[in-house]
């Protein structure tokens, strides 16, 4: 129970954050980092596969609404939950057995790096590709996606940082 | 039919996962129709309630620009006033067909989000059906247009900007020519949109302003846009040039709603001449 009403404060902690902050930044006329993902990152690993799938598509949905985005964050943020299990699988080399003691922290940061920056650039790509929604600026696209997951994995790491240092 | 649901349950993972994302990709297509555009948009009551409540205490940290804003503004309107004085002095009918025949009604509002960092922007205002408002009609600010309403519902409006790739918008040279052209933007700055389809023969030099043509039934005529800042000369009959805009898009917040009163009988006329 208290671990349900911890992720969903943290859900809704991240949305507000996403709406209400981190979508107004612009930096550079442009560029803003989308850190909702790190609801994907964080979530424990599970056998029953479905409620991140649902709760990601839920998270995804509703940022669509606060920004007028149609489905795109929906669309990108349900890839990258579905592909989760995969990275874990490549970098962790974790089975489903280990799943229930997995965890995030205790692993070492050179896989955490490449597990979260796969992640976050495949997001981004989906994103931005979407979001112009055309093949004629794809070095737009790219550019976009390089300036803001760089942002969004600035503010993820420095989120991590200061929340293990007060534990 | 034991294959089928086999099928099923062997796969019910991946078909969750691509049944959320064809909701997805529907929803997506269908926000970048103009006329579909119903269901996920900021103008609904959660979010325009979510959104109006942050801008209220974002409000006072911009208060001395609106009122230096305001002021301006005021000045320009006053001088208007103080011409027409003078031609209602002279001729008193003027007065009467002013009365009479008016054709717009503007209504006040105030933005409480603003989107320009997208490809596809828009806006939410604080105004719905509730204060008359309804689709198509024209958002403006005293230094230059912002868009065009589309979706409503009683307190909140969603407004697609001029900086979104789906606008279109007749615009023209201001001063004694007419040539005009269609006001589209490319994705790219905020601070710059596109004129194409511009006849070639018309005299364009950098700097001329640009301003709304009045010959669509949404903008008034002449409502400033902006100065032409590059102007790309190809070999065809058309010259495609960029117009840097008055407004600055990232900080705008009071706007006017504009109802253009005889929308409606342009509107048959020009159906009828097309059967």
């Amino acid at each position: 129970m208290n671990k349900i009403l911890s992720q969903g404060l943290f859900f809704l902690f991240l949305l507000c954050l996403q709406v209400f902050i981190l979508n107004n930044i612009n930096f550079l006329g442009y560029i803003n980092p989308y850190l909702y993902i790190a609801f994907i990152f964080l979530y424990p690993l599970e056998e029953n596969k479905f409620p991140l799938l649902f709760l990601s598509f839920i998270l995804g949905i509703s940022i669509d609404f606060f920004s007028d985005s149609g489905g795109i964050h929906a669309f990108s943020t349900i890839l990258i939950a579905y592909t989760r299990l995969f990275f874990v699988r490549v970098y962790f080399r974790k089975i489903p057995s280990d799943y229930p003691f997995f965890k995030l922290k205790s692993e070492s940061i050179g896989k955490v790096f490449n597990y979260v920056v796969t992640l976050t650039l495949i997001h981004h790509f989906i994103y931005f590709s979407f979001a112009s929604f055309s093949f004629q600026n794809l070095s737009i696209v790219l550019l976009n996606t390089l300036y803001s997951g760089t942002f969004t994995l600035i503010l993820f790491f420095l989120g991590t940082y200061i929340f293990k240092k007060s534990k | 039919m034991q294959q089928i649901i086999y099928f099923f349950q062997k796969f019910k993972y991946f078909l969750f996962f691509l049944f959320l994302e064809f909701i997805a990709l529907t929803l997506t297509f269908n926000n970048l129709n103009f006329h579909k555009s119903k269901f996920v948009n900021s103008a609904n009551g959660i979010t325009g309630t979510f959104y109006a409540t942050f801008s209220n205490y974002k409000d006072y940290m911009s208060l001395r620009a609106k009122n230096q804003s305001l002021q301006e503004e005021n000045t320009i309107l006053k001088n208007d006033l103080e011409k027409n004085r003078l031609v209602f002095s002279k001729d008193t009918t003027v007065v009467d067909s002013i009365k009479y025949h008016q054709k717009y009604t503007y209504t006040q509002a105030k933005i409480i989000n603003n989107n320009y960092s997208n490809p596809y922007n828009f806006l939410t205002i604080n105004r719905g059906q509730n204060k008359g408002i309804s689709k198509e009609m024209a958002v403006i600010n005293s230094k230059g247009i912002i868009g065009i309403t589309e979706n409503l519902t009683n307190n909140y409006a969603r407004v697609q900007s001029i900086l979104n790739k789906n606008s279109n918008i007749n615009a023209r040279l201001k001063g004694n020519t007419a040539y005009f052209g269609t006001l589209k933007w490319n994705g790219i700055d905020y601070n710059t949109v596109q004129l194409h389809d511009i006849p070639r023969q018309a005299p364009l030099k950098l700097g001329d302003t640009i301003e709304t043509g009045g010959k669509s039934t949404i903008f008034p005529e002449g409502i400033p846009i902006g100065v032409v800042s590059k102007i790309n000369k190809r070999n065809t009959a058309n010259s495609n040039i960029d117009v840097t805009l008055f407004n600055d898009m990232s900080n705008l917040e009071h706007v006017y709603v504009v109802k253009n009163l005889h929308k409606q009988e342009i509107q048959s006329l020009e159906n009828f001449s097309n059967e």
